[in-house]
């Protein structure tokens, strides 16, 4: 087991109603630097809302959340991948009328500034930071290894490369938290080993991990820690194989004991 | 059609054949007003119409094009800068200032009207966002057919006469003028005027798509909340592509009312923004050089009709069967629905494979 490590997101007391129903209530966890954290549950248990509050995409009722010390609840989501968070999306949202190459390259935006100026004017400064935006993509692209694939239209990609292609797209943000949203979805067993052991390089290279995921054996095989959301409350946390023996666990995925 | 495409692009890549294809291309737009003039005057100005809507095309092209926002009401933008250069070069006011003020002046006021579109239609897209633009349109329309009174700005629908043209100095462009044994007339200036306005437009045009900027448009009009979960301020790129697409706009109509010398309300109305979107569809979204071909096209096709439909028919039938406007009508919506089943994606659609064929050499 790691050595804790300071804590990089902090969420408190998080609440979200649509209406009638309670998609997060008092949801509050910690993620430290450098693990991989699992947020698990059944459908429809608020895992997708947590993170859209974290990226931005939806304003919590009550509660916010701290990455890296700064009070980022609230913030417009743009504002949120300046400060060092990205994700990628549970039913995937590429550009699909870009080239792979393409949507890498509009991840750039944030740590990038040419303007309207420099764009008309093929100013040096713009000239330059094109050129390294495109390399750092076709770099990224390498990295998630679909380097191959760098003019193909998004849209056209294998599935299993449409999904790396939206790690390859966050992590051209530059982001120190990465969030995934159930990114082995509909993968076969092999694209699934294979997305293994590209998050475990992602993390080796220095990125926390926040991850979304069904599959208990990719969840409880990669992940430091794991917390359970059932109705919009968690209801375990703790490493793996703990949250595996807990009772009210087993209780959300199986339902009520056996008499 | 596609095939000419294919060798076009392939001549684009090779550096030598590409500049002699330039020089070539350029030495015919430099001769060509004089051979439209030995047909008539007339052709000219067409051509000089033609060019405006060109550049209004690629204006529209940024929003509709680049950014995905669906602009019915983009005409107000040509009226706005038609009026301001009006206004201000005109005995309506007594003012007359010189145009390479008024342009940059009435490309400005375009522009706070585009963000004034702009801002309020934010979260707008699609069908909604289409409605509002087309109030917009007939708003603008509406007041500059109004505001002839209390205060007497506009003149109401008589519209403003006697506009000034564009001069530098002595050199007038409504007059014909002889340099070097060559007779230039008015709108033979006026059309070497706009050719070079319309390639610095395209050339910004280009150079917009392949940005930080461009890029961040596309994204926005392919997926507005992933381009915002990747650091995408959609709110302030949303905002500059209206206000940019805007002031082509502007400038376009600036010169359009020192061309005409007489403009009123009724030169910007919904009809001239569907004209204009028309183009950006037919000639392919998004693609620079599809929408000055399809801006070209609608632009010269009705006029070539005008002037052969009624002698054909005459020598056919003896009689005029069909009226010209009526077959101008029919032709028009016969060849949108013949696009709509066979190059939905335009003429000529901005191609991703040029560019796979670019990267791979």
């Amino acid at each position: 087991m790691h050595v804790a490590a300071p804590a990089m997101l902090e969420v408190r007391h998080v609440e979200k109603r649509f209406g009638g129903l309670t998609a997060l209530s008092d949801v509050s966890l910690t993620v430290r630097r450098g693990e991989i954290y699992g947020l698990i549950g059944p459908n429809g248990a608020g895992k997708t809302t947590l993170f859209n509050v974290l990226t931005g995409l939806t304003t919590p009722d009550r509660g916010g959340f701290a990455f890296e010390g700064r009070e980022l609840g609230g913030l417009k989501p743009h504002r949120v991948a300046e400060h060092g968070i990205a994700r990628t999306f549970q039913n995937i949202r590429l550009f699909g009328n870009m080239t792979a190459i393409e949507n890498v390259m509009v991840g750039r935006h944030a740590r990038t500034r040419a303007g309207v100026v420099g764009a008309i004017l093929r100013t040096r400064g713009a000239a330059e930071e094109e050129k390294a935006i495109r390399a750092r993509a076709r770099e990224l692209l390498e990295y998630v290894g679909i380097a191959r694939h760098a003019n193909a239209l998004s849209k056209n990609l294998a599935y299993g490369d449409q999904r790396r292609l939206e790690i390859a797209r966050a992590l051209a943000t530059e982001p120190r938290l990465l969030a995934l949203d159930e990114p082995a979805a509909g993968m076969n067993a092999t694209e699934t080993a294979e997305l293994r052991r590209l998050l475990e390089r992602i993390r080796a290279d220095g990125m926390t991990i926040l991850l979304i995921e069904h599959d208990v054996k990719l969840v409880m095989g990669l992940c430091d820690r794991v917390a359970v959301l059932d109705y919009g409350k968690k209801i375990a946390e703790g490493a793996p194989p703990d949250v595996q023996k807990n009772p009210a666990v087993i209780q959300a995925y199986l339902g009520g004991a056996l008499p | 059609m596609r095939a000419l495409i294919e060798r076009l692009e392939r001549l684009r890549r090779r550096p030598a054949a590409a500049w002699i294809g330039i020089a070539m291309a350029g030495a015919m737009l430099v001769l060509l007003p004089f051979a439209l003039a030995s047909v008539g005057t007339a052709w000219v100005r067409i051509t000089n119409l033609a060019i405006l809507f060109a550049l209004l095309s690629l204006g529209l092209n940024i929003v509709v094009g680049f950014a995905g926002l669906l602009d019915l009401g983009y005409i107000a933008f040509y009226g706005v800068g038609a009026y301001c250069y009006a206004l201000l070069a005109s005995p309506h006011f007594g003012l007359h200032l010189p145009f390479w003020i008024i342009l940059p002046i009435g490309a400005g006021v375009a522009c706070v009207f585009g963000v004034l579109l702009g801002a309020p239609t934010l979260k707008l897209r699609g069908d909604y966002l289409a409605i509002v633009t087309l109030g917009f349109g007939e708003i603008v329309r509406i007041f500059l057919n109004n505001l002839s009174q209390p205060v007497n700005i506009t003149n109401g629908p008589q519209g403003i006469t006697l506009i000034d043209p564009f001069a530098i100095g002595g050199f007038s462009f409504s007059s014909s003028q002889t340099i070097l044994g060559v007779s230039f007339s008015g709108p033979i200036k006026y059309y070497y005027f706009l050719l070079l306005v319309l390639v610095a437009v395209m050339v910004v045009n280009v150079r917009l798509q392949d940005s930080r900027l461009g890029r961040a448009w596309i994204a926005i009009r392919e997926d507005e909340v992933a381009a915002q979960a990747m650091g995408i301020n959609t709110r302030n790129v949303k905002l500059l592509a209206f206000a940019m697409g805007a002031s082509f706009g502007g400038i376009a109509g600036g010169m359009f009312a020192a061309m005409q010398g007489f403009i009123s309300p009724e030169s910007f109305a919904l009809v001239g923004s569907i004209n204009v979107l028309a183009m950006v569809v037919l000639g392919g979204m998004g693609n620079v050089w599809g929408v000055v071909l399809g801006a070209l096209l609608l632009s010269f096709v009705p006029e070539i009709l005008r002037y052969t439909v009624e002698p054909v028919q005459k020598a056919a039938f003896g009689r005029t069967l069909i009226e010209p406007e009526v077959i101008r009508m029919l032709l028009f919506g016969f060849a949108l629905v013949l696009m709509m089943l066979y190059r939905p994606a335009g003429l000529w659609p901005s191609t991703t494979r040029r560019r796979e064929f670019a990267e791979s050499e």
